[in-house]
């Protein structure tokens, strides 16, 4: 393959599906590549998508994508020595931006979009890993994958949490075990009617429930639970840099939190079908780096775009703003010829002046509180 | 739910073994117990034990995370990279 695309997309995760197809809708020449067999198989989230971002893409997302439950009931509790109690937060005090949410599996929604990004024109290049940039007087003009070398106008990296490609060019700083957190799940089938009854939720409802560990009562690992259509997300996300506070292993918070009466009784005689772990980066500064450069643009995790405060966790709906602005950004460049920093930089501010950069400044405040 | 242990969790996982040679390399004879002790715990798919002979490490059901490279900052992981493409884990539910 020796063709010039319009524009490379390096991962298949929400960020990099959102921005391949949005660019794809305006006639630009797209390529996607992704490491996964398909997209969404390497991927893992907690977790509930609020819509709102991606419906600016898919108007009746919530009518057509493969979706688990809407969230009709949130819980925030503190999980100490003795239990779970109530947390007394208030999520709706913050001003987080408004939204319906969902619970998803992102092997069923990822392989979704990217139906619909091929459909709309998108080069879908599945099961390869991109190994490196092509990068000449310090302009990103390609990708190397699996021996292949291929060149665009702008390079999109939406590689996600470990952004080793952006790291590689200095974009972005090695992440640091003080504001990065490893979320470990079990996905547990309960079948769907057992759920109804266990939560107390009619067909089609769902349930989100964060634990957040009483860190003055040694209890570092906060923990989740999210009710899927036939299944239960359970897991713990955990501060990498606590692991010197505490004896216990990832394995072990996990079985704790499985352990604590109000979670036990609800998956009991559950069958586990996955065990998935993953990165999340954790809200404590609110700066949004450089997400441009010469012939390149960060988005989603890998930009460090995440609204993490442990009682909330949104990532998914940043991804896809980020990857619909970028997109944007793209195709004035595309348009004028002119895809220099200066013409790429309106991406940078239009995150800024986005909803992304405002959730992120409140689950900063309150964490630096 | 009865108790199971990692290693039977990992078992329902769909995964597609690169046989040639792990992604992930480290340092078997790193001295520092208590830095290999911190590796050994964060890793969710516990693949890292150490005893009096040194590390030992299975890629084989690494669930690609990342988090023994964040922990670890070049000490006891060497090197990371993700599988060549298509190997590894293949998450259908998560
Ligand atoms: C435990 C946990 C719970 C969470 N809960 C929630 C929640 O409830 N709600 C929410 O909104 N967010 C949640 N998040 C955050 C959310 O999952 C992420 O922010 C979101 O998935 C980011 O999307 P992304 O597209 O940027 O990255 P990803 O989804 O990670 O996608 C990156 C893609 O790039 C591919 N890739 C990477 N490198 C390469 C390469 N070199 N070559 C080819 N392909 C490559 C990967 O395979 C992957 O498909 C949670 C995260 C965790 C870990
Ligand atoms: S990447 Fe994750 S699962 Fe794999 S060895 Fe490291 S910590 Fe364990």
């Amino acid at each position: 393959m020796d063709e010039k695309f319009d524009a490379i997309v390096v991962g298949g995760g929400l960020a990099g599906l959102a921005a391949a197809y949005a660019m794809a809708q305006e006639g630009l020449e797209v390529i996607l590549v992704e490491k996964g067999v398909t997209c969404g198989s390497k991927n893992v989230t907690g977790g509930k998508i609020c819509s709102h971002s991606i419906e600016k893409l898919f108007p009746d997302f919530g009518e057509t994508a493969p979706l688990e439950r809407e969230i009709t009931k949130e819980v925030i509790s503190s999980w100490r020595a003795e239990g779970i109690s109530d947390a007394g937060i208030d999520p709706q005090h913050f001003g987080l931006t408004e939204s319906r949410s969902y619970t998803v599996s992102r092997a069923k929604l990822d392989a979704w979009f990217a139906e619909q990004a091929e459909a709309a024109g998108v080069m879908m290049i599945q099961g390869i890993v991109v190994n490196d940039l092509i990068v000449r007087e310090g302009k990103v003009c390609g990708i190397i994958a699996d021996g292949d070398a291929l060149e665009a106008d702008v390079v999109i990296l939406a590689e996600g949490v470990n952004g080793l490609l952006a790291q590689s060019l200095g974009m972005i700083p090695e992440l640091m075990p003080e504001e990065t957190c490893v979320g470990t799940k079990e996905v547990i089938e309960l079948g769907e009617a057992l759920i109804n009854e266990r939560f107390g939720l009619a067909d089609g409802e769902g349930v989100e429930w964060m634990a957040i560990g009483d860190t003055a009562d040694g209890q570092y690992a906060d923990g989740f639970l999210y009710t899927n259509k036939d299944t239960v997300s359970v897991g713990v996300e955990f501060l990498i840099s606590d692991i010197d506070k505490t004896q216990k292993s990832i394995p072990e918070l996990l079985e704790d939190f499985k352990a604590l009466p109000e979670i036990a009784k609800l998956i009991d005689d559950g069958l586990l079908v996955e065990y998935a772990s993953h990165l999340v980066k954790k809200s404590k500064s609110d700066k949004i780096g450089k997400l441009y450069g010469e012939g390149v643009l960060l988005v989603g995790d890998a930009a460090g775009l995440v609204a993490n405060a442990g009682w909330v966790v949104r990532g998914m709906d940043l991804a896809v703003e980020s990857g619909r602005l970028a997109a944007e950004a793209v195709i004035r460049s595309n348009a004028s010829g002119d895809f220099s920093e200066g013409s790429l930089a309106s991406y940078q501010k239009a995150v800024e002046s986005s909803f992304i950069a405002a959730d992120m400044k409140i689950c900063a405040d309150y964490l630096n509180q | 739910m009865a108790k199971i242990s990692v290693a039977d969790k990992l078992g329902v996982n769909k995964f597609n073994v690169y046989e040639e040679k792990s992604h992930i390399v480290i340092d078997k004879q790193y001295p520092d117990a208590a830095e290999v002790d911190r590796v050994v715990r964060i890793c969710p798919a516990a693949l890292y034990t150490a005893d009096a002979n040194g590390v030992r490490f299975d890629y084989l059901g690494c669930l690609e995370c990342g988090t023994c490279r964040v922990l670890s900052g070049g000490k006891v992981v060497t090197d990371w990279q993700y599988p060549v493409g298509s190997f590894g884990v293949s998450f259908r539910k998560s």
